[in-house]
């Protein structure tokens, strides 16, 4: 089959992914502006539609924009590909610079997720259990997995709805909707175990 | 220390979305400082936000955003790695910082009867989520009660049993509002945890249903 067939295929170094890493490195060792432009090009756009979608308007959208690039100025050097994609660690900036706008604008009710790793691992196995760090495989497992899952991932990761939430909307216990979460992951897991 | 009873992967989730209410959240990153593999969930979690921003719709940003985020970079100076958080106390650095920086003996406990003391965590004001530290006296047994939503609970030391298992540092128990239960501390220590709900804790009995807004839980 020819979608097994790309599925299956190693992404190598001169993926998406091994291409922003270099980019990142570059800023880390020697504060290329070049490289960040090119960074923030690719994710500047898609970090203000993100945020959009969350319920930002464009003005407030954009001021999470600039601080999530600027932190990833900042932070270059703090990138660890080892703990996933340079994608996932800019959603994470993103995800917890938002958090920490709404909690100073005194409406948040959302948790900031800075400091949740800080003890170290002792048996150094975590590492080795982020296994996929190409966006592709994730995206392709996503396009697999039974509509009604994909659903909810999108309104919990893209629309910031609280599962509550998502019962309250789509009229099903919530039960329901952490079981469907649960049923994602673990296809999503399973989907990535065998492409990866 | 590696925990046995561990997050819901939905709560994984709701925390990897950034959906998770405060005190949930404060809660599980306390579990996780005691869980390696909670920690790896939700790394895997974010990576399905990192690939659902990667396949994000884009929005042309202004060129007034644009050039001054690029002209602020020079000012910017690079964060250097820091090293891992230390802890004062017993209890992880997250939480640790949360109550001041003292040893669970130092915070202000409130008596709320015999044998059980609480001690309420400020969080942002205005949100619909609580944190509450208990310290409860061996062979304690807590009254039934349902959940109105999620209910998060770390052990801190001690160690509690109820019909869902046996719980012990670092352990969190996971609920939500479908299921009722009676904790009880096992014997030989005073059993500290970390607790928090969404809303009230619905007991079964009248008499603390009435008594709740002054017990504080």
């Amino acid at each position: 089959m020819a979608v097994m067939a790309e599925i299956m295929a190693p992404a190598g170094d001169a993926g998406p992914s091994g291409r922003e890493t270099a980019l990142l490195n570059r800023i880390a060792t020697s504060r290329d502006r070049q490289a960040f432009t090119a960074l923030f090009d690719a994710y500047a756009p898609r970090i203000k539609a993100f945020m959009m979608r969350k319920g930002a308007n464009a003005a407030q959208a954009e001021d999470l924009v600039q601080e999530t690039m600027i932190a990833v100025w900042s932070k270059a050097a703090l990138y660890e590909a080892g703990r996933g994609s340079v994608a996932t660690w800019i959603f994470t900036i993103a995800r917890n610079l938002r958090i920490d706008r709404l909690r100073r604008e005194k409406t948040s009710l959302f948790t900031d997720l800075e400091g949740y790793d800080v003890e170290t691992d002792e048996d150094g196995q975590e590492e080795a259990l982020c296994r996929f760090q190409e966006d592709g495989y994730v995206a392709r497992a996503l396009a697999q997995i039974p509509e009604e899952q994909r659903q909810l991932l999108i309104m919990s990761y893209m629309e910031d709805m609280a599962q509550s939430e998502i019962a309250a909307k789509l009229q099903i216990p919530l039960g329901t909707v952490k079981s469907r979460m649960r049923l994602a992951y673990i296809r999503m897991r399973k989907l990535l175990e065998t492409i990866s | 220390m590696t925990a046995t009873h561990h997050l819901d992967e939905a709560t994984i989730m709701a925390l990897g979305a950034g959906t998770l209410g405060e005190a949930h959240g404060f809660a599980a990153a306390t579990h996780m400082a005691y869980c390696p593999s909670c920690r790896a969930a939700l790394r895997e979690a974010e990576q399905l936000g990192g690939s659902l921003l990667a396949a994000a719709d884009e929005e042309a940003v202004s060129d007034q955003c644009r050039s001054a985020t690029l002209a602020s970079l020079e000012a910017v100076s690079p964060e250097k790695r820091k090293a891992p958080a230390k802890s004062a106390s017993d209890v992880p650095a997250v939480l640790c910082n949360l109550i001041g920086n003292v040893p669970l003996e130092e915070i202000r406990w409130r008596k709320m009867g015999p044998g059980i003391a609480t001690h309420a965590i400020p969080l942002t004001p205005g949100g619909r989520t609580k944190l509450t530290l208990f310290r409860i006296e061996p062979g304690y047994r807590i009254p039934e009660h349902g959940h109105g939503g999620s209910e998060l609970t770390v052990v801190l030391r001690g160690s509690f049993t109820d019909k869902t298992g046996h719980y012990m540092k670092g352990d969190i128990s996971d609920l939500d509002e479908t299921v009722e239960h009676q904790p009880v501390v096992d014997e030989g220590e005073t059993c500290y945890c970390l607790f928090a709900t969404e809303a009230p804790a619905r007991f079964k009995s009248r008499l603390l249903r009435l008594l709740q807004p002054l017990l504080g839980f």
